[in-house]
């Protein structure tokens, strides 16, 4: 017990006295997600809103797919992005395995239905009405969509949040892929499961309390964004 | 009847289902250019899906609609250059999550008009519809009555050749009501900007309507001037709907030369009307066009009876008495001729009325 509680003060320690490598890991691991996020998003909004706009055969279905790749296991995206971008794989001339790159695109495989899911729901829950005050006002079919948006603005937000919020929190795909590579690829939680598993409980939980912190900022943000 | 001269919308056999359901059956309708036109109707007799189609949110089941001479496309990119030319105020407004300015420019905007064009014609607009110092406001954060005003100036900024409008005073109170009903024939009148007024408020198409259509379920059942539409409604339907209270039925004992007597229960009115003597019939009285006195006063009036007051009700400065004189009438008195005739249950009255007040319509037995 007095083991775990001197752990903890120390941890404190590191965070108050802005430990270069406590810093330099938390950084990484803001920056490998803001980026994957940033780019899902990017990618998400876009073809969230084409599917919301357009009724074709099998969009229930497709949605329902969606949805159920929320909770898509983060070692299987680990596994698949290791095969294709492994030596041998069809990917492999890239050579960005066990680099941050490779970590962007896991989370970003990660993160897409997420985001893809919950976007489509925010801009559902606009308003026929509004859609059709819109139409009536003469807005163009792409001009609507873009309304429509502005008007989900929260819930889309909330949406990319919480996207980053799996990205960040996420250990098996970043560790498959990156490699916990020290300088390199190490993140909060790589280096969590790594000096966990080594029995050394400092550094461990001095990130564990800078993601519990981000995790913290996320929701309060969140509840935010919810009651707009 | 008047004819407009050149329609700008040409309603032809319109019908339109939902489901099952037959909401329009063979609407048609012209509404000439910078006519104003009151769509009445009960709840659910199919106003708002008429409106929609007009505006064409809505495909139609069946029929066509013309409109500048030009036959709606079920489809295609031109919908949205004839939709530009018309704007439709929602029955339930609503007010998008953005900035009062925001909401009215936005129309503007998807038409590609210049920023400062834009900003000239909100701040105009803003100040017409009294909403000047509220550019900044979230929309979202304004009374039901002020949101209908932003929604009214969203539209008129477009200026636009047809306005729709789905119940523009549905649930405001009565002093908002007159503000929007004088904006509306205002714009009316200086703009010559035809328009459809949807509303189950009798009076409102009264006073703002050219001419009237009464929609009941789904079915156009009568068009005319407003007029015609309150004298002379083509059946009880109608009749009970414009306000009709007095719906007697009867037969015409004799007809003379236009003038009929109608026989009903024994006693006889006369009134204006060409239908032949053994005819069914109801008589139809509005009940302000029903005086009462305390004695049996001479006039020109054809048509006094002696009759006992059964029930006053009053609403406002009115007093609703009904009477009765060997058949059941209703009058519409001020309350003040209710207090000075004393009229309570039981008192002695003369009920008179003229024989032009009296619409005689035919009784289709079925
Ligand atoms: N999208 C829809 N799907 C199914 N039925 C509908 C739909 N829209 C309207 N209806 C039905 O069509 C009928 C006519 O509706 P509509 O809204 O046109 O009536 P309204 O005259 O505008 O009534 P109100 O005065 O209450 O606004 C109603 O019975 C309604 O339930
Ligand atoms: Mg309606």
């Amino acid at each position: 017990m007095t083991e775990i509680w001197h752990a903890f003060t120390k941890a404190i320690e590191l965070i108050i006295s802005l430990d270069p490598e406590v810093m330099e890991i938390a950084g990484r691991s803001l920056r490998i997600s803001g980026t994957s996020c940033f780019l899902a998003s990017l990618i998400c909004l876009p073809l969230g809103s084409l599917i919301y706009s357009h009724h074709f055969r099998g969009k229930r279905v497709l949605i329902n797919i969606i949805q159920t790749l929320f909770s898509m296991p983060t070692v299987l995206v680990g596994l698949l992005v290791f095969v294709l971008f492994s030596r041998a794989g069809p990917l492999g001339f890239f050579g960005i395995l066990l680099t941050p790159t490779a970590m962007v695109i896991g989370q970003m495989i990660l993160i897409t239905p997420l985001l893809l899911g919950l976007t489509i729901s925010a801009l559902s829950g606009v308003s026929k009405e509004t859609v059709d005050t819109a139409t009536s006002l003469g807005a163009s079919g792409f001009q609507t969509v873009w309304l429509v948006l502005r008007e989900a603005r929260y819930a889309v937000l909330a949406a990319v949040i919480m996207g980053f919020g799996r990205a960040i929190s996420e250990v098996g795909c970043a560790m498959m892929v990156g490699g916990n590579i020290r300088g390199f690829t190490r993140v909060i939680t790589t280096t969590i499961s790594m000096e966990t598993s080594k029995g050394d409980f400092e550094l461990a939980m001095a990130l564990g309390i800078i993601l519990l912190f981000l995790a913290l900022i996320i929701n309060i943000v969140l509840n935010r964004l919810q009651q707009r | 009847m008047m004819k407009p001269l050149s329609s700008i919308i040409e309603v032809v056999d319109l019908s339109h289902s939902y489901g099952e359901r037959k909401v329009l059956q063979d609407l048609n309708l012209g509404i000439g250019k910078g006519e104003v036109f009151a769509l009445i109707g009960p709840t659910g007799a199919g106003k708002t899906t008429l409106l929609r189609i007009i505006d064409l949110l809505e495909v139609p089941g069946a029929g066509e609609i013309y409109f500048d001479g030009k036959c709606l496309p079920r489809s295609g990119k031109q919908r949205l250059e004839i939709r530009r030319r018309m704007s439709f105020i929602h029955q339930k407004p609503q007010v998008f999550n953005l900035s009062v300015y925001d909401n009215v420019a936005c129309g503007l905007r998807w038409r590609g008009e210049g920023k400062n064009r834009i900003a000239e014609k909100v701040d105009h607009i803003l100040e017409m519809v009294g909403l000047e110092g509220y550019k900044n406001r979230n929309a979202r954060t304004l009374s039901g009555g002020e949101a209908q005003r932003v929604a009214l100036a969203r539209s008129l900024v477009l200026e636009p050749e047809v306005l729709l409008l789905d119940e523009p005073t549905a649930n405001l109170d009565p002093v908002s009501t007159a503000k929007i009903e004088q904006l509306i024939s205002y714009v009316a009148r200086q703009h010559n900007t035809t328009m459809i007024i949807a509303t189950h408020d009798m009076s409102q198409g009264q006073q703002l309507a050219d001419r009237i259509g009464v929609l009941l379920d789904g079915r156009l059942v009568q068009t005319g001037n407003v007029t015609d539409i309150f004298r002379s409604p083509q059946n009880e339907q109608v009749a009970h709907f414009v306000g009709m209270e007095n719906i007697i039925e009867g037969v015409i004992s004799a007809s003379n030369e236009g003038i009929v007597m109608v026989n009903i229960g024994g006693n006889a009115i006369q009134a204006v009307s060409n239908h032949p003597a053994g005819k069914e019939v109801y008589a139809c009285i509005r009940p302000e066009d029903i005086t009462l006195a305390l004695s049996r006063t001479q006039s020109s009036a054809r048509n006094s009876f002696q009759a006992k007051v059964t029930r006053v009700t009053s609403f406002g400065p009115l007093s609703r008495v009904e009477i009765n004189c060997g058949f059941r009438l209703v009058a519409l008195v001020t309350k003040i001729s209710a207090e000075e005739l004393n009229l309570q249950v039981g008192r002695e009255v003369y009920a008179t009325f003229k024989a032009t007040g009296v619409h005689v319509m035919e009784r289709k037995t079925s």
